[in-house]
């Protein structure tokens, strides 16, 4: 963690450009270096961008970190390096949905060529001339500024047919989802993409062999890709000097909640929540942090004790959680920890998509007895029950949707137990019981 | 069917939406594609999704009724019956609903007098609302938030919230906090099916409306007044070299 000593507390690399006019216009980014990248690819062997993105040691942003260049390798080229008798396909998961994640929507609203131009150079590594970015449906704004700058690139050469003079071909499609956070899942993405019900697929076979249209795909997430023009500038070296060595880079670190100046806040992958909440300002109010989410609500609960943890992929996963989106979603000690989680497990029991058992009935029942014991209605054996049938959902999804729905669950009980056994106190005496319902629910929304 | 009504459904889904349906199929290396968007396309025309809809859906692109309904009744946004002039969606994860995202809710709720997903007026009549909660929509920043026809209206408290609603009931259209001009739902769904071209208006009118909220451009602006920066780039970063056989 060498990066941490020499870097400023905060590097934007991703959103400088966001304060500039018209940021999202093709003429602010040409005037801010943008389209530089691309000429550079362009004259290189597909095949050195695969590695400069390996040695960069960029790690996917949507959640799960897996390395970038590795992921691009996994493409199958034949023999003679041109590719096989597939076409292959690039799709940008733009599908940004899991609570508390609130990065990919503002960097394609402010900065959507970053995100195109990361588009054709991947498209070109990879040879592929087709690219879907997969947007969810309800951010409008978002949708009407990727249409824009994808026909700003038309008209300036940079998509289409060959490209500057390379041959390269390259096309991109803007494709609006239709409300379902399950699509953020990359193969249930493919087959939404696909005109299906978006469900997800049996793995493996992998995109990477069989992904849209059953042809080799990368799947990305959105800042991942918008990253690429850069470190095709910058280099790879360059890229290291943030964050630490197995996770470089710079990162939107996304603080919502319980904080002075809640916002968007890109800093070297590594730095720690303490650090960020001074510069946002600390706790709202001056009130005491309760809990935290190191990236959304998928990824297992912190506490004030996990304020220090620096927040990359191996230190969060080191203790106990998951770097996840670097959602830091915050809250105060007047939030009720049951409550909070009751809100997300019916979020997770109104997006499973149904077609495993494990998740759609656990969310369901996960459901009733967290409405049961905020109702006072509880028993102490209910928390046992609850971690057992977490346990039947942990690792026997189809997807990581059922995994991330029991997040919330253990992480709360290990840490806050005594919050969900208060709930079952105060349903004794039975006879006032409505009385201590109404508590509880009284305390369900202190906020 | 009466010869008006008959005459009424060729409007509805007559040259004009074929034509830009198979604009929609073009877009994509197979057709199936061009299912989702398509479905918004019929959902500009009539406000949900009908029978008839799901038909055209499936004559165009070759599938059984019973595929285009599987899909349809899926996503969330496809709504199955006749939506209001204006859907407005309230954001009621846990995030939102702790700053005040419930209360925004039930407060709606009660002066419209309806429910999740139920139309306060007549369907499609000016005035008329669609109410429903939104699961996280990426505003958390700026929460709690609430949409107007999928544009945002950013950090709101229950009577912002009314305020807003009951000058849509007025006929006014508030602008967004981040967004283009208000229309109505069926206008934006044409949006999303990814036709900026109506009415004589242009994507280029629509596409400079405000989006960056002080939240989001925070962290940018404090490493600007403080001198903070990224490392320089080196001027000409080499890149890797790849073995012969490859080149």
């Amino acid at each position: 963690m060498t990066a941490e000593n020499t870097t400023a507390p905060l590097t934007p690399v991703l959103t400088k450009r966001w304060l500039s006019p018209r940021s999202w216009t093709i003429r602010t980014y040409r005037q801010l270096e943008g389209y530089t990248a691309l000429p550079k690819a362009l004259q290189a062997h597909p095949d050195q961008l695969i590695q400069l993105c390996k040695d960069s040691g960029l790690r996917g942003r949507g959640g799960a970190g897996f390395p970038t260049g590795l992921k691009w390798g996994f493409i199958p080229q034949g023999p003679d390096g041109r590719g096989d008798d597939k076409p292959h396909y690039l799709v940008i998961n733009a599908d940004e949905g899991e609570p508390g994640t609130c990065k990919d929507i503002p960097l394609m609203m402010a900065d959507p060529h970053s995100l195109i131009e990361g588009c054709i150079i991947t498209c070109y590594a990879i040879r592929s001339s087709f690219c879907a970015i997969y947007v969810r449906g309800e951010v409008l704004h978002c949708i009407r500024r990727l249409h824009a700058a994808v026909q700003e690139a038309y008209q300036a050469g940079f998509l289409g047919k060959d490209i500057l003079g390379s041959g390269f071909d390259c096309d991109v499609v803007i494709h609006a989802g239709a409300g379902a956070y399950i699509c953020g899942e990359e193969t249930a993405l493919l087959d939404s993409l696909e005109g299906r019900r978006g469900q997800p697929r049996l793995k493996p076979p992998f995109p990477a062999t069989s992904g849209l249209y059953a042809a080799p795909t990368v799947v990305n997430n959105v800042e991942t890709i918008a990253s690429v023009p850069y470190i095709v500038n910058g280099g790879s070296a360059w890229f290291r000097e943030m964050g630490t060595e197995k996770s470089p880079g710079p990162k939107i670190f996304s603080l919502s909640g319980h904080v002075e100046r809640p916002g968007q806040y890109e800093a070297p992958l590594g730095t720690t929540l303490r650090e960020l909440l001074e510069l946002a300002g600390g706790m709202k109010d001056g009130i005491p942090l309760k809990f935290w989410t190191p990236g959304g609500s998928s990824t297992p609960l912190f506490t004030a004790e996990h304020l220090d943890v620096p927040l990359d992929f191996e230190a969060t996963a080191e203790a106990g959680s998951m770097l996840g989106t670097t959602a830091l979603m915050i809250f105060n000690e007047t939030v009720s920890v049951p409550w909070a989680v009751l809100k997300w497990t019916e979020f997770y029991a109104h997006e499973s998509c149904g077609k495993c058992t494990p998740c759609r009935e656990g969310t369901y029942w996960l459901v009733g007895i967290l409405q049961r014991m905020l109702r006072g209605d509880g028993t102490a054996e209910d928390i046992d029950t609850m971690a057992d049938v977490c346990d039947n959902i942990l690792g026997r999804s189809f997807c990581a949707l059922g995994d991330g729905a029991t997040s919330p669950i253990l992480s709360a009980i290990k840490y806050f137990r005594q919050e969900f056994l208060d709930l079952c106190e105060r349903q004794r005496p039975p006879a006032s019981r409505r009385q201590t319902a109404t508590a509880a629910t009284a305390m369900a929304g202190a906020h | 069917m009466d010869a008006t009504a008959e005459a009424a459904e060729r409007d509805t889904f007559g040259a004009e939406l074929a034509a830009r349906a198979r604009q929609i199929i073009a877009r994509y290396p197979r057709e199936r594609s061009a299912l989702l968007p398509l479905l918004h396309l019929v959902q500009s025309a009539e406000g949900y999704v009908s029978q008839r809809g799901i038909e055209f859906c499936a004559r165009l692109l070759e599938l059984e009724t019973a595929e285009v309904s599987a899909v349809a009744t899926f996503y969330t946004m496809y709504k199955r019956r006749p939506c209001g002039e204006h859907l407005v969606s309230v954001c009621t994860n846990t995030m939102c609903a702790v700053l005040g995202g419930d209360a925004v809710y039930g407060a709606l709720s009660e002066h419209l007098g309806v429910g999740h997903n139920e139309t306060a007026g007549e369907p499609g009549t000016p005035g008329s609302i669609t109410l429903e909660h939104a699961e996280c929509l990426a505003a958390c920043d700026l929460g709690p938030v609430l949409q107007v026809n999928y544009e945002f209206f950013d950090n709101q408290t229950p009577d912002s919230a009314l305020e807003l609603v009951r000058a849509l009931q007025r006929g006014e259209r508030p602008h967004p906090t981040r967004g283009a001009a208000l229309t109505d739902f069926r206008d934006v769904e044409l949006q999303l099916a990814g036709f900026f071209d109506r009415d004589g208006r242009s994507l280029a009118d629509e596409v400079d409306g405000p989006s960056a909220a002080v939240e989001t451009l925070r962290g940018a602006k404090l490493a600007n007044d403080r001198g903070w920066n990224a490392p320089p780039m080196p001027d000409d970063a080499p890149l890797p070299q790849v073995p012969e056989k490859r080149r």
